[in-house]
């Protein structure tokens, strides 16, 4: 029998299936690729359809569940915002603006390490409703604050 | 070719402080250009941060991501000299990766 055949075939087996299971999506490439963009939350045109599409409709209220937004935004294309989730296993974070048109902002998830907290600058379209929601042990929970847009930057 | 990233990347401890300017449009399609004409949607979607070789966030962002965006994390279990790797995929198909070394 010839050895170095039998290898040969085992190894391209092996590669094969590798490969295959490549294609078929069960083994990712972790470091190049990130998980899907969740079109149909980004698309979403309303927060009731944008948090289902998150699996956050039914969202409760946590206290440690942390939005700080300024009260008033001069600059609605520059409104810096922080969430902080002190639930444990805090594993993913949404950003979502009732009045704009997808109302869907951003949406981080953490893994190895990273504390689940996140400071970003997001647009409003006009004064609105923000919301953060965050998912702790497939539970998701709430927080909203309003931020009024002054137009003109009279700061009033 | 899209300008470089500034990436801030801080040791307090074991917890690595990170910090991320990019340089994108994050054009909305909704915006009109001084001529009138709609300046079409061209927005980052994707954006991945990696420590050492452990993926720690993962964001995706809609068009209401401020231009020029900035984000911060925050990450324990780093040590001094790892790299913290930052890439983006935007709606064109344009990418970009930097790296900062933790100090």
């Amino acid at each position: 029998m010839n050895l170095s055949r039998r290898n040969l075939l085992k190894n391209s087996t092996a590669t094969g299936l590798l490969l295959s299971l490549i294609a078929a999506g069960a083994l990712r490439p972790t470091r190049v690729l990130a998980a899907e963009w969740n079109k149909a939350a980004f698309e979403s045109k309303d927060m009731a359809s944008a948090l289902k599409a998150l699996g956050a409709h039914a969202a409760t209220e946590h206290r440690d569940l942390l939005l700080k937004l300024p009260d008033i935004a001069e600059d609605s294309t520059l409104v810096p915002v922080d969430v902080i989730s002190h639930i444990p296993n805090t594993r993913t974070i949404s950003i979502l603006v009732e009045k704009n048109r997808n109302p869907l902002s951003a949406h981080f998830e953490f893994s190895n390490g990273a504390l689940a907290e996140v400071s970003a600058r997001i647009k409003l379209a006009e004064s609105s409703i923000v919301k953060a929601v965050a998912r702790a042990d497939g539970k998701f929970y709430t927080v909203q604050k309003e931020v009024k847009v002054t137009i003109g930057g009279c700061g009033g | 070719m899209a300008e470089p990233m500034k990436i801030r990347a801080q040791l307090k401890g074991d917890v690595a402080a990170i910090r991320i300017l990019i340089h994108h449009p994050m054009e909305t399609g909704l915006r009109k250009d001084a001529a009138g004409t709609l300046v079409p949607a061209h927005h980052i979607h994707t954006l991945t941060v990696d420590v050492g070789d452990r993926r720690i966030v993962d964001i995706h962002t809609g068009t209401a991501v401020s231009r020029n965006p900035v984000f911060a994390f925050k990450a324990k279990g780093a040590k001094a000299g790892e790299k913290v790797v930052v890439s983006w995929v935007d709606t064109k198909g344009e990418r970009r990766t930097d790296e900062a070394v933790l100090a």
